[in-house]
């Protein structure tokens, strides 16, 4: 007696028709339609791959590695990494250092091998452009001509800087973005309390996006709510002017926001017309802090504003008069019941908004002034101006990090499937 | 319940009328009193009107004109909160962020009772609608019929007087539907309250109901008990609404007596009771249930010829479609038992019934 359509095989799987198990006979069936679902997303994965995952990948790896010293100065480079930092320099470094000088001179990447090691310490630059220059006429012994050359030979420090440089792979640079020094020796020193620019920067920029997160929230939630409230053909004009921002050019944008926020401009004129202050003492709204608050929150407002109206659009008017049918006065109705219903919505937008800004650059550039630039404006002035891409990358990887903390904060206390996006 | 029409009416709908866009009526001149404890039923088609009425009772919507009175006390300036109406609605609109027992703690807290009450009340409203092992889970985690259940206990945890529903089983399959309409007509006779329900199931009007009120195109067309409303329709639209009806149309040759002549369109004369037919010369249709027709009965008054066309076994009795007077569409229900006689399809006969039986009604609602 054997079942016509599922029989048992001696190791008790279940059989098809034609004796294979059952399960092989499901993953084989399954496999096509995984392969077409594949095929569909593999062009993005490849774009996704090629545009976003893998320079971040590069990217993160320039911020612990630079071989710079590594490549150039091959000759004294094992020789440096080898050494303890603390013991004497000796002959033999000299001896391939003084190669590496004339080498480095011939092949013209002297230039690029000093702004390293000055990185390490200040003032090497002229001592290595200057005793390559010499180099090729030098003679045995030669750690003894060096410190004939320059005197700066002699201190172990300039050394131990080029050891630094010397590693590639090396924490110096992160140690650098929160504003510490990795010495030769493999410690960490915190920089003194007036040089530490990075933390103060790290603490504005978080400062700053917390602060437009809220000003976009108590601004847009009324607006949301507005909007989810409205007559449809109303809603859409109001949506219409609540777009408008994503509409228009960065540059027709920054021009308003100049002609509106400077000391001569509509605002200004107002407050001084209606009396809130003087001629004499306008305020100054735009190239400063409060310049970079105004704009970011103008322009992130959407991104508040979408995600808290279409969690409202999906709550049932019915809730809220249930609520008051059962004696809740208007504003218990309000927070009891319709205020934790947005709350998805908020969350959306609230992580929407901060993490936008904590990574924004133009606008803080356009209208910020000195005062009111933020961590990605550094990042930036690094990769163009400074050219310390270690450096940028490291500060990049942090504001990463950050991110990812926070989303994972986010995902702890309120839940990500919680979110509601549109 | 229904028979103490003698007390001031609990609620009173005087000339209430309603539009929302300012052009088109939406509840024409409602007048409607409803007795302390009694169960009245808004039965319609969609749109007539229902909603419109409870949410008006409810306030949150006003009355474009005329009075509703509460206890005696007019409410049209009554924000809903201070109204003191429970409400089940028909998405049951539970709070989805709370458990089950802060749903149904809600209206207790916002009266600022004692945590102790609360808690006290609130189990026994659950134990009320036997959902007593529930009170931790979220709405999302309940059954439509616990839902259902669960917003019936809070509209009636805080003991108002008066309970509003809309539809409230309408999420749910027959058969729990059916199960619910007793349960909810238990608990209205254990509490005493006085309900206000909606409807557009006929059935499970004339299941709950002490009274009926039948609405249409934002009018009250009949208002009356469910075995009244059957027997004794007002007009042809709650003839056809409320049941199954065969109609006739004619026209009325004469009346006397309350007993109305009418000669049919397609020949014969048959005798009505005169409800709502106008006068003599006038149009009108004939209105008889399918079971107070009569096959083969030769001692009828009323009496026409008819051929069958179609015959369904349904056990109990034998639904059969005939042809009568010029209409495919008469139906007649035989019952099963053996004095009756059993018919064939393409079989002539005669079918007949007693003039109390038929209804002469206005041609309103006459479709074909
Ligand atoms: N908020 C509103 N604004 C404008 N018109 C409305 C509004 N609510 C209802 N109406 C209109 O009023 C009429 C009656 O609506 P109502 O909701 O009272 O019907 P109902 O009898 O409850 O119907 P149903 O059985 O479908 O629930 C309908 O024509 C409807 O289009
Ligand atoms: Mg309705």
């Amino acid at each position: 007696m054997t079942d016509a359509t599922a029989t048992h095989g001696p190791d008790g799987l279940l059989l098809a028709a034609d004796g294979t198990p059952l399960k092989t006979k499901l993953r084989e069936s399954m496999r096509a339609s995984r392969m077409r679902a594949f095929g569909l997303v593999l062009p993005l994965l490849l774009f996704v791959m090629a545009s976003f995952i893998i320079p971040i990948m590069m990217l993160l790896w320039t911020g612990v590695y630079n071989a710079t010293y590594a490549v150039n100065m091959p000759a004294s480079a094992p020789l440096m990494q080898a050494w303890d930092g603390s013991s004497e320099p000796t002959e033999a470094m000299a001896e391939a250092m003084v190669a590496d000088l004339i080498a480095a001179r011939k092949a013209k990447t002297i230039g690029k091998v000093a702004s390293r090691v000055n990185r390490e310490l200040s003032g090497t630059r002229s001592l290595f452009t200057k005793t390559a220059r010499r180099a090729a006429k030098m003679e045995a012994p030669f750690m003894a001509t060096l410190v004939d050359r320059d005197k700066d030979w002699a201190d172990v420090e300039t050394w131990r800087a080029i050891k630094t440089a010397a590693t590639s792979l090396t924490p110096a640079y992160y140690a650098a973005a929160v504003d510490a020094k990795y010495t030769a020796t493999g410690d960490f020193e915190m920089q003194g309390e007036e040089r530490q620019i990075h933390l103060k920067l790290f603490w504005k920029t978080i400062w700053v996006s917390g602060a437009v997160m809220f000003a976009c929230l108590f601004l847009g939630y009324p607006v949301a709510y507005l909007l989810a409230h409205l007559p449809a053909k109303r809603a859409n004009l109001l949506m219409i002017l609540v777009l408008l921002p994503f509409w228009t050019s960065l540059l027709v944008r920054t021009t308003a926001w100049i002609a509106m926020l400077q000391s001569q401009g509509v605002l200004n004129d107002i407050f001084v017309w209606i009396g809130i202050t003087g001629d004499d003492q306008r305020f100054s709204l735009i190239y400063n802090m409060t310049g970079t608050l105004i704009a970011m929150t103008h322009i992130l407002l959407p991104f508040m504003i979408l995600p808290i109206y279409s969690v409202m659009r999906a709550i049932p008017p019915s809730h809220v008069r249930a609520a008051k049918s059962l004696g809740a006065t208007n504003s218990t109705a309000f927070w009891r019941v319709y205020f934790p219903a947005t709350i998805p919505g908020i969350g959306a937008g609230g992580l929407l908004v901060f993490i936008l800004s904590i990574g924004y650059y133009i606008t803080p550039a356009l209208v910020g002034g000195q005062d009111g630039q933020l961590i990605s404006n550094f990042i930036a002035y690094h990769m163009q101006k400074s050219l310390n891409w270690s450096l940028a990358a490291a500060l990049g990887g942090i504001l990463l990090a950050i991110v990812l903390i926070l989303y994972w904060l986010y995902d702890r206390i309120v839940g990500i499937d919680n979110m509601k996006l549109g | 319940m229904a028979e103490t029409g003698t007390e001031r009416p609990f609620v009173h709908f005087d000339g209430v009328q309603k539009s929302y866009d300012g052009e088109t009526l939406v509840v024409k001149n409602l007048n409607l009193e409803i007795a302390p404890g009694e169960f009245v039923t808004m039965l319609g088609p969609s749109g007539s009107g229902k909603t419109t009425c409870l949410m008006m009772l409810a306030g949150f919507e006003a009355a474009t004109h005329g009075e509703i009175f509460l206890k005696g006390q007019p409410i049209n300036n009554v924000p809903p909160h201070k109204r003191n109406i429970g409400m089940v609605f028909q998405n049951y609109a539970l709070f989805p962020h709370m458990t089950v027992a802060e749903n149904l703690a809600f209206p207790l807290q916002v009266r600022k009772m004692r945590r102790r009450d609360v808690k006290e009340k609130v189990a026994r409203a659950l134990g009320m609608v036997q959902m007593d092992e529930f009170g931790n889970r979220k709405p999302a985690q309940l059954s439509g019929g616990q839902q259902q259940r669960v917003a019936l206990a809070r509209a009636l945890v805080f003991e108002p007087e008066l309970v509003l529903m809309d539809e409230p089983l309408g999420a749910l399959d027959k058969q729990l539907r059916e199960h619910m309409q007793y349960e909810i007509k238990h608990i209205h006779e254990q509490l005493g309250v006085t309900v206000v329900y909606v409807t557009h199931d006929q059935s499970e009007a004339l299941t709950m109901s002490d009274r009926i009120a039948v609405f249409d195109d934002g009018v009250i067309q009949q208002l009356a008990p469910p075995s009244i409303l059957y027997e004794q329709p007002d007009n042809a639209f709650v003839a056809q609404f409320i049941g199954e009806n065969n109609r006739l149309p004619g026209k009325v040759t004469a009346i006397e007596n309350g007993v109305a002549r009418v000669a049919l369109d397609q020949g014969g004369e048959v005798c009505a009771l005169a409800i709502n037919c106008g006068d003599v010369g006038g149009r009108t249709v004939l209105s008889i249930r399918p079971e107070r027709v009569q096959v083969n009965s030769a001692s009828l008054q009323n009496r026409l010829d008819g051929n069958v066309l179609e015959l369904i076994y349904l056990g109990d009795h034998i639904r059969c479609r005939m042809q009568v007077a010029g209409r495919d569409d008469f139906i007649v229900k035989v019952p099963n038992s053996p004095e009756h006689a059993m018919l064939r399809e393409g079989e002539t006969c005669t079918v007949g019934w007693n003039t109390e039986d038929c209804r002469a009604l206005d041609l309103a609602a006459h479709a074909m």
